[in-house]
């Protein structure tokens, strides 16, 4: 069991969440050319090790997660909401926290 | 062997007497046995046949690695194949039988095997068995396949039951801080140390008693009395019959608890098993060591076992396994038993590979030093047992004494099964002859003679290692060893050239001979040799015999054992039942089953229902006496004709909320949402990202910022996903919340010309519905006569006048008795997914089965929908070349060139005459159709029906029917102008 | 080397087993060959044999990290079917079909592939018109044993399944390919090498490719544990590890990620099931059948998150016995023995690619998602003749990389571009 420090929720197992896929790739613009949406969609770098990947807490608060987890040991090394304005704020107040 | 119950000594209680059965016949034992000790108690030798030879076999262990006494336990539904007798608890009744032999273990026809072993080495059977004898005639796979029917019948071991089990299952999870492993003098001490340090321990133990060795040494039963008394005060959550079978990520594991096997007639309300997942912040395995045998000849014999398992036999149930015992060892763990054997009245002769010059054994004890057991002499037991000497590198004979009992003691190795579950890789440790635990990041600590530490105070100072590194506080782990004098590594004995049956695995019948043939032919990694060979695969995995098999082949290649290699355990470290791994979740609790608000109301009122995804849905109401086909007919008919109530709560509706909602459906719609005005609904298609149909369904704007979203049953939860990553990840800026209500409401569809009356009637003072009131497409907040407020939309997928009621969910009953004696009262029906299936047919109205995810917008002919004017998800790759082909498969009508003739969903429509390969389409649903009076379909084909019009077209069944004639039409059959759904 | 029959067996039986020699060897590597192949997995050893036997290139090396037949070869569910719908999945896996029919003559080397029939359970009158599209489909393409079984059929060939009509989903027919069933997975490898290596291919075992040198459009050698290794031709048959080849040629991205499979095989037993069993309904995902040994064999859905381990984890082993108990409720008793993962190549439509790279010399054989090991022979075969020609057949034209920009999605799922959705 992968146990995902949920950033809303506190730790949880892997089955409350659904993988959705790489986090790195920035999606185009939606009038953007057919062939940038093609290398979005379809490519992918598929890295063994550390990657950023966004996890789905469906069965909890339902955020969308961006993790870096290594795809050979599926250890964890941060967790934060997918959302970036969301994000900022955990990091405000990790600073205040300090 | 001639082994009896002594009349004192052992943890059993003579006073609880218990009776039980063995292949018919009936024995006694007691309370505090287990099948094996009882059985062994009762003189019972002849225990079980081998997998490939049906050699007789009888115990040879006492614990979990036991590869002879292998039997059936349990009757009819409840027979339970497979089970290790040492490891079954005694209760009253127990009834087991030998397995994979006939007609029984005594006397099995299959020990002729053993008369063509010369022939059955290892992997022979990759190499025959393909053709006719004896040059392999012949092709393709018939002949394989008549040997593989007698192959399969001689193959497999205990017999499952075909009735479906009776007993159930539990799942539990649990947290601690620190999960321990073991209950043996580390384990113990470990749990202790730790909860002492106000951690929360659980300890789990695979026996049913506390202690691990030390219930087999009665010198130590008062100090582990008081420990066990320690940790219940210090409140270790304590847990016998329990196995961690397997350790997983981010401190997972997984256990069994055995909570009724051991009971004759268990409560009701018990489950069987009980499988625990626990999440622990460190692990301590102090999971102990298992004993190793040694190869030589007929080393399988019934009365050869462990040292280590004689000692239990004696000191816990005391039973005395043999009169005049033999003890063959290579280290210093044998003494003990030695002493106690013979101290209970046994004649014992220990033979020592090493030399020690000198003895501190009992006089009474005979002592042959430089020797090992090179054959056993005897069929079904053993008789006698011949020696040999090391010279250099060759055995040579070194006489003969008879016994009836053989021990042995091939060094021992620890269990690091659980470890190497975490991809730590064993080391191999050449002063102790044994794998120790491998380096692991994660907090898992091992303990005693897991980490091969032999003697009982070290195993207890480890155990508060152990705890204390659990703890966080680092310090230097134990040394490892503890013997006096060094053991001899000892893995086969046999003369050169001699012929033997000296067995590696057991349970496999893997001979010294068969590695070596391994090698011979190259399989040389420790995987090849694993899967050519089986060793190490059979329900033990290699316990007893993996080390041994890596020596030989070592030797066979002249390398050193850690450079032959390691093999990898897999979880589970012992065979865990599916039943506990399924728990409750089989039969109908297989999958949750999603139920509408009005599903007891549409039981009640007659409908079959039908499964459509996760959910039960009414499939159709039949009147008495009707068939489904007469039933479905019948309401769409009705609907046609006057009114219909269809149950739609299914449907996925989801708010989606803020200043932006306008923009974002604009955004995931092909068509253009932006301007749709409050109190109106719209029809919309979405979409993937490569620019096929996700989903369609209806959204009504509530407000200006204020939307709900209707989708498909099927596509409910992926479109909500979909919409929560847009939101989330793709587009933070926009201002939108979506929430899931599709549980909030409970809706019917109200369809056909009398729906407004009926539904009028329904209505509290005030409220309209009239054309102007409510045109089509129209949305609006209403209140029902009885004061049940709603939503109503205007909207219809029969292409009747139509309307969908939303009530709140708790209500819907209430709607419905208000609802239905007015629809009655018009003489109006129920329907069902079938007679909603003719409808929407009739009318070329696409489900999941056209939007299967191959289908583009183009595809289902609704491509002129696509804005042109905004992009919108899956706008850019939806314009990709093939895409854009004008043959590509569009939907179209069907029907029969025979109004008389019927046809399926899933034939394939082809060119009249080329009525081969993919043909020109497929159809996806058909109905009888009560307006045309004949079947018609929905379906696809290439170029869609004006490319086919006038043309004869078959649709082939071949799989269930006879081709037919049909015709193309357009998909909207029924009322294409929408003048009824406009009226 | 000896030839393996029923009369060398004999022979051997009588005379010590000392007529058997090494079953490949165990060459030193060459500075140079016409072709290496990076990956003695099935699909490696396979196309080497074939690139020997139907194109006569013998001066051939297969280059294996560990031991050959270690990756998914021997992690599979052995379970060999054709009954795939979509053009192109559907020639390809019905030649597979052909060619796994005689395998063991052609190899000399019995793989077991036992045609016990695969039957997929259908629960709703939707599900048995999809499968019969499916499975009309295959009869109209020369695939003579597609059958839809009613209930009464079904029951009567496979007794002692869950046909209770208060079941979560009760079973009410199947859709039924009869040439189709399970092989020896192992042994496939052992034949395929064994075949190669009589044909002159060196097989090298523990010889890991560390970097790929290259210019603009060739690759010009191979560093490996054992040594550079330069090549007229080069091919990638590394399931699992595609992307990090690809990687190491500087090529980018691929249309791939590496998912795990888990997959379970109980404790031997008699003979308790003869055919395979599989079914897809409400979420679940099954496949199940005993092995010649006992043992029933059992699978379903990917962990459904990235990885590279090969080891699986709890809720799908729950998920897999859940799924098993649903149809077959008399294994409670029966226990797991082992479970395993292997990482496959999962593609973004669920179907493999068998392609020319961007580099001219350079050949890619991937993406095999759930059905590398059916696919194994053809897999071999075409990739084989692509090689020696340098242009596709037109059987495996659709296997490219490119597809994807043409709209070309040979999606048999209709699951859309995530890969964890395919299988």
């Amino acid at each position: 069991m992968i146990r995902i420090p949920c950033p809303f929720c506190g730790t949880r197992d892997h089955s409350e969440f659904t993988y959705g896929g790489d986090a790195s790739i920035t999606y185009p613009a939606l009038d953007a050319p057919k062939e940038e949406w093609h290398d979005a969609v379809f490519l992918r770098d598929n890295i063994c090790g550390p990657q950023l990947e966004t996890w789905h807490h469906v069965h909890g608060c339902r955020m969308w997660l961006v993790i870096e987890r290594d795809t050979m040991t599926h250890e964890i090394m941060s967790v934060r909401p997918a959302n970036p304005k969301l994000s900022a704020l955990f990091e405000d107040n990790s600073e205040a926290d300090q | 062997m001639t082994a009896r119950r002594l009349d004192h000594g052992g943890r059993i209680n003579r006073a609880h007497p218990l009776s039980f059965t063995f292949d018919g016949n009936t024995f006694r034992g007691y309370k505090g046995d287990t099948l094996a000790s009882a059985l062994m108690a009762n003189n019972e030798t002849v225990l079980g046949r081998s997998f490939k030879y049906h050699r007789p076999r009888g115990i040879m262990s006492a614990g979990v690695e036991e590869s002879g006494a292998i039997v059936t336990v349990g009757r009819d539904a409840s027979r339970e194949p497979n089970v290790k007798a040492p490891m079954q608890e005694l209760y009253e009744g127990l009834s087991a039988e030998g397995q994979n032999a006939w007609p029984n273990v005594r006397f099995d026809l299959g020990a002729i095997n053993g008369l063509f072993s010369r022939f059955f080495a290892a992997g022979f059977y990759y190499k025959t068995f393909m053709g006719l004898p004896p040059f392999e005639w012949g092709h393709g796979t018939r002949l394989w396949m008549l040997y593989e029917k007698l192959i399969r019948k001689a193959a497999g071991m205990g017999s499952a039951s075909r009735e479906p089990d009776p007993d159930c299952y539990d799942h539990v999870h649990a947290f601690c801080d620190v999960l321990v492993v073991g209950s043996g003098p580390a384990g113990l001490t470990a749990a202790l140390t730790a909860a002492e340090a106000g951690r929360d321990v659980i300890l789990v133990e695979q026996d049913f008693e506390l202690g691990g060795d030390t219930l087999s040494d009665p010198s130590r039963e008062i100090e582990r009395a008081q420990l066990v008394d320690a940790l219940a005060k210090a409140g270790v959550r304590i847990m016998p019959r329990t196995t961690a079978f397997g350790l997983y990520d981010h401190g997972t594991a997984g256990l069994l608890e055995r909570v009724t096997d051991h009971v004759a007639d268990p409560a009701d309300q018990l489950p069987r098993q009980r499988f625990w997942t626990v999440r622990s912040d460190a692990t301590i395995l102090a999971t102990g060591a298992l004993e190793r045998s040694i190869a030589f000849d007929n080393n399988d014999r019934p009365g050869v076992m462990t040292a280590a398992a004689a000692r239990s036999y004696l000191n816990r149930f005391g039973v005395l396994p043999g009169q005049k015992i033999v003890i063959a060892t290579n280290n210093d763990s044998v003494h003990h038993t030695a002493v106690a054997l013979a101290s209970a009245g046994a004649d014992v002769t220990l033979a020592d590979i090493r030399k020690h010059g000198a003895s501190d054994l009992p006089a009474d004890i005979e002592l042959r030093e430089g020797v090992a057991p090179l054959k056993v002499h005897g069929r079904s037991g053993v008789e006698a047992v011949a020696f040999a000497s090391a010279s250099g590198n060759n055995w040579s004979a070194a006489g003969q004494t008879d016994c009836d009992l053989l021990l042995v003691s091939g060094g021992w190795s620890p269990v690091v099964n659980l470890s190497s579950h975490r991809g730590a890789k064993p080391a191999w440790n050449a002063e102790l002859a044994c794998f120790l635990p491998g380096l692991t990041n994660e907090p898992i600590y091992h303990a005693g003679s897991a980490a091969g530490i032999w003697e009982y105070e070290a195993c207890k100072a480890s155990g508060e290692w152990a705890a204390t590194a659990a703890l966080g506080e680092a310090t230097a782990p134990p040394q490892p060893g503890g013997w006096s004098t060094p053991i001899k590594p000892l893995y086969e004995v046999r003369l050169p050239e001699a012929k033997t049956k000296a067995f590696v695995d057991f349970q496999h019948d893997v001979t010294g001979d068969d590695v070596r043939l391994a090698q011979q032919e190259g399989f040389v990694s420790v995987e090849h040799l694993k899967r050519y060979t089986t060793l190490g695969m059979a329900t033990d995995q290699g316990k007893m015999g993996n080390v041994i098999g890596l020596a030989l082949m070592a030797d066979a290649l002249g390398k050193d054992i850690p450079d032959a290699g390691t093999t990898r355990f897999r979880p589970p470290y012992t065979p865990v039942s599916i039943g506990a791994l399924a728990g409750r979740n089989v039969g109908h609790h297989f999958k949750p089953l999603r139920r509408t608000p009005l599903h007891d109301w549409n039981l009640k009122h007659g409908a079959t229902m039908t499964e459509a995804g996760p959910w039960h849905r009414p499939w159709y109401f039949a009147k008495t006496g009707e068939v489904i086909d007469e039933a479905y007919v019948r309401e769409a008919s009705t609907v046609r004709k006057t009114v219909g109530i269809c149950d739609v709560s299914s449907l996925g509706k989801i708010a989606v909320q803020g200043p932006d909602a306008a923009e974002f459906l604009n955004r995931v719609y092909s068509n253009g949402f932006a301007k749709l005005p409050i109190g109106k609904a719209r029809y919309g298609i979405m979409l993937r990202d490569d620019g096929f149909v996700m989903d369609d369904g209806t959204t009504w704007r509530l407000g200006e910022t204020e939307f709900l979203m209707t989708t498909t049953t099927t596509n409910a939860g992926k479109v909500m996903v979909f919409m929560e990553e847009l939101l989330q990840t793709r587009w933070p800026d926009l201002k939108v919340h979506v929430s899931s209500v599709s549980d909030e409401w409970a809706a019917v569809s109200v369809a056909g010309p009398k729906a407004r009356a009926t539904i009028a009637a329904c209505l509290a003072e005030g409220e309209y519905i009239s054309n102007e009131a409510l045109p089509f497409m129209g949305v609006r907040k209403i209140t029902l006569a009885n004061g049940i407020p709603g939503l109503i939309a205007r909207i219809s997928f029969s292409g009747e006048l139509a309307y969908e009621l939303y009530v709140p969910a708790g209500h819907g009953a209430a709607m419905m008795d208000l609802l239905w004696p007015e629809a009655e009262r018009q003489g109006g029906c129920l329907y069902g997914l079938e007679a909603l299936g003719t409808l929407r047919i009739e009318k070329g109205h696409v489900t999941g089965a056209e939007l299967d995810g191959r289908v583009t917008i183009d595809d289902a002919g609704l491509g002129k929908m696509a804005s042109t004017k905004k992009p919108f998800i899956g706008s850019a790759l939806r314009q990709r070349p093939d895409l854009l082909r004008h043959d590509r498969p569009q939907l179209v009508g069907i029907f029969p060139k025979n109004p008389g003739q019927t046809f399926k969903g899933g034939a394939i429509l082809c060119a009249d005459g080329e009525v081969s390969g993919f043909g020109e389409g497929w159809i996806t649903g058909v109905t009888h159709s009560p307006m045309f009076g004949h079947w018609i379909g929905i379906g696809f084909i290439s170029g869609g029906h004006t490319a086919w019009a006038g043309k004869t077209v078959i649709a082939s069944d071949l799989t269930r029917s006879e081709d037919v004639e049909v015709e193309i039409v357009s998909p909207h059959m029924y009322d294409p102008e929408g003048v009824k759904m406009h009226g | 080397m000896t030839r393996f029959s029923a009369w060398t067996v004999f022979w051997n039986g009588l005379t010590g087993q000392k007529g058997w020699g090494r079953q490949w060897r165990d060459p030193e590597p060459k500075s140079h060959y016409d072709v290496v192949i990076v990956g003695g997995g099935l699909h490696g050893l396979a196309t080497a044999y074939y690139l020997a036997k139907n194109h006569g290139v013998t001066n051939i090396a297969v280059l294996e990290k560990g031991w050959l037949g270690g990756g998914n070869a021997g992690r599979n569910t052995t379970i060999v079917r054709s009954n795939y719908g979509r053009p192109g999945n559907r020639e390809f896996y019905e030649e597979s079909l052909r060619l796994w029919e005689n395998l063991s003559h052609d190899l000399n080397y019995n793989v077991m592939f036992s045609q016990r029939s695969h039957i997929a359970l259908l629960h709703s009158p939707g599900a048995i018109d999809a499968a019969a599209r499916n499975y009309n489909t295959m009869r109209l393409t020369g695939t003579p044993d597609a059958e839809i079984w009613d209930l009464p059929t079904l029951k009567r060939e496979v007794p002692h399944l869950n046909y209770s009509a208060t079941a979560r989903f009760p079973i009410m027919g199947a859709a039924v390919q009869k040439r189709a069933g399970t092989a020896r997975h192992d042994a496939v490898a052992w034949g395929y090498a064994r075949g190669a290596d009589q044909l002159g291919v060196d097989i090298l075992q523990q010889c890991e490719v560390t970097g790929v040198k290259r210019t603009e459009d060739t690759v010009t050698e191979l560093e490996t544990s054992r040594g550079p290794i330069t090549a007229g031709k080069v091919a990638f048959a590394v399931a699992g590890n595609t992307s990090r080849l690809w990687t190491m040629a500087g090529l980018g991205r691929l249309p791939i990620e590496s998912h795990k499979l888990q997959a379970f095989v109980s404790e031997p037993l008699k003979p308790l099931l003869d055919q395979v069993v599989v079914f897809g309904v409400g979420g679940a995902h099954f496949y199940i059948s005993q092995s010649d040994k006992g043992g029933m064999v059992f699978g379903g859905d990917l962990d459904w998150y990235k990885s590279y381990a090969q080891r699986g984890n709890l809720p799908m082993v729950q998920d897999g016995c859940e799924a098993a108990m649903s149809i077959l409720p008399c294994l409670g008793r029966v226990k797991l023995l082992r479970h395993w993962s292997g990482v496959v190549d999962m593609s973004m439509d669920g179907t493999h690619f068998i392609c020319k790279t961007p580099l001219s010399n350079l050949y890619l054989n991937a993406g095999w998602n759930y059905g590398g090991f059916k696919a194994s022979p053809a897999s071999g075969w075409y990739f084989a003749d692509l090689i020696a020609n340098d242009r596709p057949h037109e059987r495996i034209q659709s296997f490219d990389l490119k597809r994807f920009e043409r709209g070309i999605q040979i999606d048999e799922r209709g699951a859309g571009p995530d890969p964890k959705l395919h299988g």
